[in-house]
């Protein structure tokens, strides 16, 4: 197979992410985006388990590399955490939209104040 | 050009055009489900490049867990159900800053691995993922299982006023 192709993939997908993130104002949409640059991310790591192995036969292994852990399916290892990152920040951060959303009746990202509150919001 | 390269191409077109979907419409519903498509591919070119778990844990994760959680919060802030007209900001920054950014990384990708044949990925079995998780990775697996926990703990504190709010002495 030619791999090439999966890590082109990634990196359009990644630039879609960064663009998403750039040009919505709603900030679901936001999450969303992000969560294409997070796919992308694990799709380059899958990809490089792969790729990687294959080209790095001969090489011989560095000091610093523990010969036990340059085994197959370490990509793949890495890539589950990354899922498991994505989903602990889509609940912290649709947490904080939501509770936005309870003060304000909004959810778009422009219009946050970043200095102090006129009227202080209980909670 | 292989059956599996076939594959590739075909789950690649369908994960990037649904992407760029996501990030173009203007229903927010339609946004989301768009999303189930762009990461249904991405989980089929796991299956092609050998990743078996995980592709089904992203079914699992993402499809199950992440989307459904992010059209109840499409829900729950009274989304319109036709288009939105007030959803993007300017494009040309957008475009400047994305669209270098991916087609740089493609290309520096394409020049750093050309057309060369790499061997079939061997389908990984579950097995060998947990011998990895709990072998070389145990500690990284501990530390992101707490992550997790002050997650969860941090989302019921933020989603419930009551908590954490500063009882007002009675005057």
């Amino acid at each position: 197979m030619h791999v090439v192709i999966p890590y082109v993939v990634a990196a359009l997908l990644f630039g879609l992410g960064v663009y998403g993130v750039l040009r919505r104002r709603n900030a679901i949409l936001v999450l969303m985006a992000v969560e294409l640059m997070l796919n992308a991310i694990n799709l380059i790591l899958v990809t490089a388990d792969v790729s990687l192995r294959s080209a790095l036969t001969g090489v011989a292994v560095e000091s610093w590399a523990r010969p036990g852990a340059a085994v197959p399916g370490t990509g793949g290892v890495l890539a589950l955490f990354v899922i498991v990152l994505a989903a602990a920040e889509v609940g912290v951060g649709l947490a904080i939209v939501l509770q936005f959303y309870r003060m304000r009746q909004a959810v778009v990202v422009d219009e946050v104040r970043l200095d102090g509150d006129e009227e202080r919001v209980a909670g | 050009m292989t059956v599996a390269d076939a594959l590739l191409l075909a789950l690649g077109a369908v994960a990037v055009g649904s992407g760029a979907l996501v990030v173009t419409s203007a229903h927010l519903v339609r946004s989301g489900l768009y999303l189930v498509v762009s990461l249904g591919a991405v989980a089929g070119l796991y299956l092609v490049l050998g990743a078996e778990l995980v592709a089904w844990v992203q079914i699992l994760v993402y499809v199950g867990a992440v989307v459904v959680l992010l059209l109840f919060a499409v829900m729950l802030t009274r989304a319109p159900i036709g288009p939105s007209t007030d959803l993007d900001r300017p494009a040309l920054p957008a475009v400047l800053i994305g669209g270098g950014l991916g087609a740089g990384l493609a290309v520096l990708f394409a020049d750093a691995f050309r057309w060369v044949r790499y061997p079939e990925a061997d389908p990984g079995t579950a097995e060998r993922v947990g011998e990895q998780i709990f072998g070389a990775w145990v500690l990284p697996f501990e530390v992101i299982s707490i992550l997790l926990l002050s997650a969860l703990v941090g989302a019921i504190v933020l989603s419930r006023p009551d908590v954490g709010a500063r009882s007002t002495p009675e005057a």
